[in-house]
């Protein structure tokens, strides 16, 4: 998935600084983007001990379902990321309960594998339903504003303030409240966790539930400006996997730095070298960073 | 000759310095053990000595070559074989498959001879099995070969290390509180197959807990306290020393009570 | 036990045997031929993957890749720079071993979760570049016109019979490539990696570089499985590359049973025939196929051969567990002298079915089953 440049005033030249200040915006809700759907996977892998490479699938899904309520029902655009938020977040706790769940004593490829089954499910469903070819997801949010001289986009400054208060909200309900807390607790320390009451089983799908819906949230916001595809997710997968792992697996403030770090640098590079370039940037990341300490840059302690 | 030479051995873990200045030489031909309460570094100096863990300071040599940074796979190969506090074995294995895995440092056929199933493979193949059913043997566990590790007792599962640690045809064995978990009345022929260990070419480094245990066996003992040599000696220096005695042996003794 | 005897060397003769004799009973109907064929071209990369997964228990979500990857190359080479085949196939599996030692070096310092995801990304990119280099792979046009082996004026490959054997023959090979790995100190040092790298470790494997040169091979079999799949079919698409064949491999590999001899080829030759039986449903395959991979790693993850291999091994084990014991009656629990030959005990122990001394035959798999 790439931002684009967003067209331009036909009276405006763009100056250095108008382009960078333009691309620093595409990065920014880029990032915000990148941030939601990395916090997601984080957790799950600090809960579950699980890569869900049915991440970018749940995107997928997230984003499809948005498209539906927005188009077919007819709700508007708020209320249909929403509620597509509330079904994933369904899905999500699904998908623990009847595939991580069941698997969580076996060896690691297997609920590897199970992923894998997983969201080639979503993606064939999200086919059967609505076809593979692109659609278009049209956002009521129109206009731009002029900041600093360039012209950004109104829907990316939504995303990046929604991605804002969607973070601070996150954090206080992992700091503040019992359920976040228990997120917290168990991350750190499962057994002890356990001895003091906390069910696992209920972290691990709420976990999984807020991974699903910080991931809709993300599709939602980010759909109307690129095209929907069932394999729309794919790329995001891995680019959000560079992420955690460039971050820390497990770690939020990790997903969230690497999140901002990782759009930036594929706006800049798509801008200033090629779109390539920048396509590629996630993939250099990862294979840069996995080469060169094979266990992620800043592993928290994980216990296993 | 000495056959291990730890020099001012140190590892710090953040700001704990769970071994320090730790000096010992381990006699070939002898049984040498480490002792002191929990926490004291015991299992930190086999990891590092293993290779586990690389020490923060100090050097290690073994058979005069040093080993200080050696990978755990090296230093098995170099002749440095060890069992662990917590048995470790292949679960989902028979015992003689477990020793057998032990045969597989000093294996040098690879897929080629494998598959073309050359001389080289037959000879390897027969030898690994051979040293495989002695290793089992010796350490009194063949009649157990054919059972899955998961399944059999924690004593002949014990044993099955030590047979799987002799499979590496080690110089010097490092056993990790070998004797953990077994009932009394056995510790007694454990305690006689650590001792024959000496006579069949390996050297012991042990560590140990049960002190009537390590009374009987060890030629020279170190103890250690909070990761730093409190006294190396005879058993019976040892025994006699006033600051072991009131640091350890009294509570070692409750403990065994 | 005497190799004849062996009830898993019997059934994988039996089922090479069955294989092999197909072309008698579909001689004249080229579609069901290639379908076949191209069952065993995937059925050769299937035993790559089986090597990284069913021994050394890595997932290699790259194997499509690698099977792309030599696709592309046969493709490629015989068709824009019209090269022999043959010189083609040799490159192009050459090629997929470097490429797959390149990926491995850094495979083989990863672990776990980490060495997956790693190998869903070169996947990815590796199916990126096939599908969008345009000037040099053509991307979603594709190759046409592979061309045949050339078979020297003996043999003529355009023969769907003649086609068949060529790849049978590479697959026997693969067969009996698991086969002399499963039962050397090869396969043991890879198992030993599956079950516990940090034992491995300990115990003086080198883990890393098994790992690398498992992965290494898994690339290579998907190299040579692809690059034949190319002048099979004669025409290849990026989806020779997909995520999707992975799947399928993986399907294969479920189904057939995970670190077996048999297991690769019986299950891609059993889902093959199941994908045709259900053609009609080919656009919802997908749907039904994901839960069926979830339900396989859940209720069945050892596959057939898996399974009854199983079932061959507890038997046998009980059998020499009571023969390792000698006549020591105390762990005997069937009541009765366990001396006496060797066709007793079997009998004995199959027909009473209870655990011999200290409740032996619990439900965990040896090495010689799968996982």
């Amino acid at each position: 998935m790439r931002l684009t440049r967003a067209a331009l005033m036909p009276a405006e030249d763009p100056t250095i600084m108008t382009l960078f200040i333009q691309q620093l915006f595409n990065g920014l809700a880029l990032g915000g983007v990148y941030c939601l759907a990395a916090i997601g996977l984080t957790l799950v892998f600090g809960v579950l001990r699980i890569p869900n490479l049915a991440h970018g699938a749940l995107y997928m899904l997230g984003a499809y379902i948005t498209y539906f309520f927005l188009t077919t029902v007819g709700v508007p655009y708020i209320a249909a990321i929403g509620i597509a938020a509330i079904m994933l977040f369904i899905v999500g706790v699904g998908l623990e309960r009847l595939v991580f769940h069941p698997l969580r004593n076996s060896p690691h490829t297997h609920h590897m594998i199970a992923a894998v089954g997983a969201m080639f499910f979503f993606q064939a469903l999200a086919q059967a339903i609505w076809g593979a070819d692109f659609r278009r997801m049209d956002t009521p949010i129109t206009g731009e504003l002029r900041i600093l001289g360039a012209e950004i986009s109104a829907q990316r400054i939504v995303i990046i303030v929604t991605a804002v208060i969607v973070l601070a909200l996150l954090a206080l309900f992992i700091k503040r409240s019992i359920h976040g807390q228990t997120i917290e607790a168990i991350e750190q320390d499962r057994v002890g966790a356990s001895l003091v009451g906390i069910n696992p089983s209920m972290v691990s799908m709420l976990t999984l539930g807020l991974s699903a819906l910080l991931a809709t949230i993300a599709a939602g916001l980010v759909a109307p400006i690129n095209l929907l595809s069932p394999t729309m997710g794919d790329a995001l997968n891995l680019k959000v996997f560079a992420i955690i792992i460039l971050g820390g697996l497990g770690s939020l403030p990790g997903a969230i730095v690497g999140g901002f770090a990782l759009a930036i640098a594929e706006t800049m590079t798509a801008t200033y070298i090629s779109s390539a370039v920048g396509e590629a940037v996630a993939f250099i990341v990862l294979v840069a960073v996995l080469a060169i300490k094979p266990n992620g840059l800043f592993t928290k302690a994980v216990q296993r | 000759m000495t056959m291990l030479e730890i020099r001012d051995l140190g590892k710090r873990f953040g700001g704990l310095d769970a071994v320090k200045d730790v000096s010992l030489d381990v006699e070939a031909g002898q049984i040498t053990a480490v002792i002191g309460p929990n926490g004291a570094g015991k299992s930190t100096l086999f990891n590092l000595v293993h290779g586990f863990y690389r020490p923060t300071a100090g050097t290690i040599s073994f058979k005069g070559e040093d080993i200080t940074h050696s990978s755990p796979h090296r230093t098995v190969a170099g002749g440095i074989a060890r069992t662990f506090q917590t048995t470790n074995l292949f679960d989902d294995s028979t015992l003689l498959e477990n020793v057998l895995a032990g045969r597989i440092v000093r294996s040098k056929s690879n897929v080629f001879d494998a598959v073309f199933h050359t001389p080289r493979h037959r000879r390897e193949s027969s030898i690994n099995e051979d040293k495989a059913m002695e290793a089992l043997e010796f350490c009194g566990v063949a009649e157990y070969r054919h059972d899955l590790a998961s399944n059999v007792p924690q004593e002949v599962q014990k044993r099955t290390a030590v047979a799987m640690a002799l499979a590496t045809e080690p110089e010097l064995l490092l056993l990790d509180e070998p004797a953990g978990g077994i009932p009394e009345e056995e510790t007694v022929d454990f305690g006689n197959l650590i001792r024959s260990l000496p006579q069949r070419g390996v050297s012991v480094l042990l560590v140990e807990h049960k002190m009537t245990m390590i009374m009987g066996l060890a030629d020279t003992i170190l103890v250690l306290d909070h990761g730093q040599k409190l006294a190396l000696g005879a058993p019976a220096e040892i025994q006699s020393n006033p600051d072991v005695i009131r640091a350890y042996l009294g509570s070692t003794a409750q403990e065994e009570n | 036990m005497n190799p004849m005897k062996n009830p898993r060397i019997i059934g994988t003769i039996a089922v090479i045997i069955l294989l092999g004799l197909t072309p008698l009973a579909f001689a004249q109907e080229n579609y069901a031929m290639r379908v076949i064929t191209v069952g065993m071209c995937a059925a050769i990369a299937v035993y790559g993957l089986n090597i990284i997964l069913g021994f050394t228990g890595q997932l290699n979500l790259a194997q499509g890749g690698f099977f792309g990857i030599g696709a592309y190359g046969v493709g490629l080479l015989t068709t824009d720079y019209d090269w022999s085949f043959w010189a083609a196939f040799v490159v192009s599996v050459i090629g997929t071993a470097v490429i797959g030692y390149l990926c491995g070096l850094i495979a083989l310092r990863t672990k776990d979760e980490y060495f997956a995801i790693f190998t869903m990304a070169i996947g990815f990119i590796i199916f990126l570049v096939i599908s969008r280099w345009e000037p040099v792979t053509h991307a979603h046009s594709g190759v046409n016109n592979v061309k045949f082996p050339e078979g020297g004026g003996l043999i003529d490959f355009e023969s769907p019979v003649a086609m068949f054997y060529l790849v049978f023959a590479i697959l026997l090979i693969c067969v009996y490539t698991t086969y002399a790995i499963r039962r050397s100190s090869v396969g043991r040092t890879l198992l030993t990696i599956r079950t516990s790298e940090d034992l491995a470790d300990a115990i003086g494997v080198r883990v890393g570089f098994s790992k690398q040169l498992a992965f290494a091979a898994s690339a290579v079999f998907g190299g040579v499985g692809g690059g034949l799949y190319a002048t099979v079919v004669g025409f290849i698409g990026p989806d020779a590359a997909s995520i999707d064949k992975t799947f399928e491999f993986l399907m294969f590999i479920l189904v057939g049973g995970m670190g077996t001899v048999a297991g690769p080829l019986l299950g891609s030759m059993i889902v093959t025939f199941l994908f045709e039986l259900f053609q009609d449903f080919q656009a919802y395959r997908f749907i039904v196929l994901g839960p069926i991979i979830v339900a396989l790693v859940i209720f069945a993850p050892r596959g057939i051969v898996g399974y009854l291999g199983g079932f061959v091994d507890r038997r046998n084990r009980r059998r020499r567990v009571e023969e390792a014991r000698g006549a020591d009656d105390d762990l005997d629990s069937t009541g009765a002298s366990t001396s006496g030959g060797t066709g007793d005990h079997r009998a004995r122990n199959v027909a009473d079915g209870t655990e011999s001394g200290a409740g032996r035959t619990g439900g965990t798999p040896s090495p010689e089953e799968t996982k």
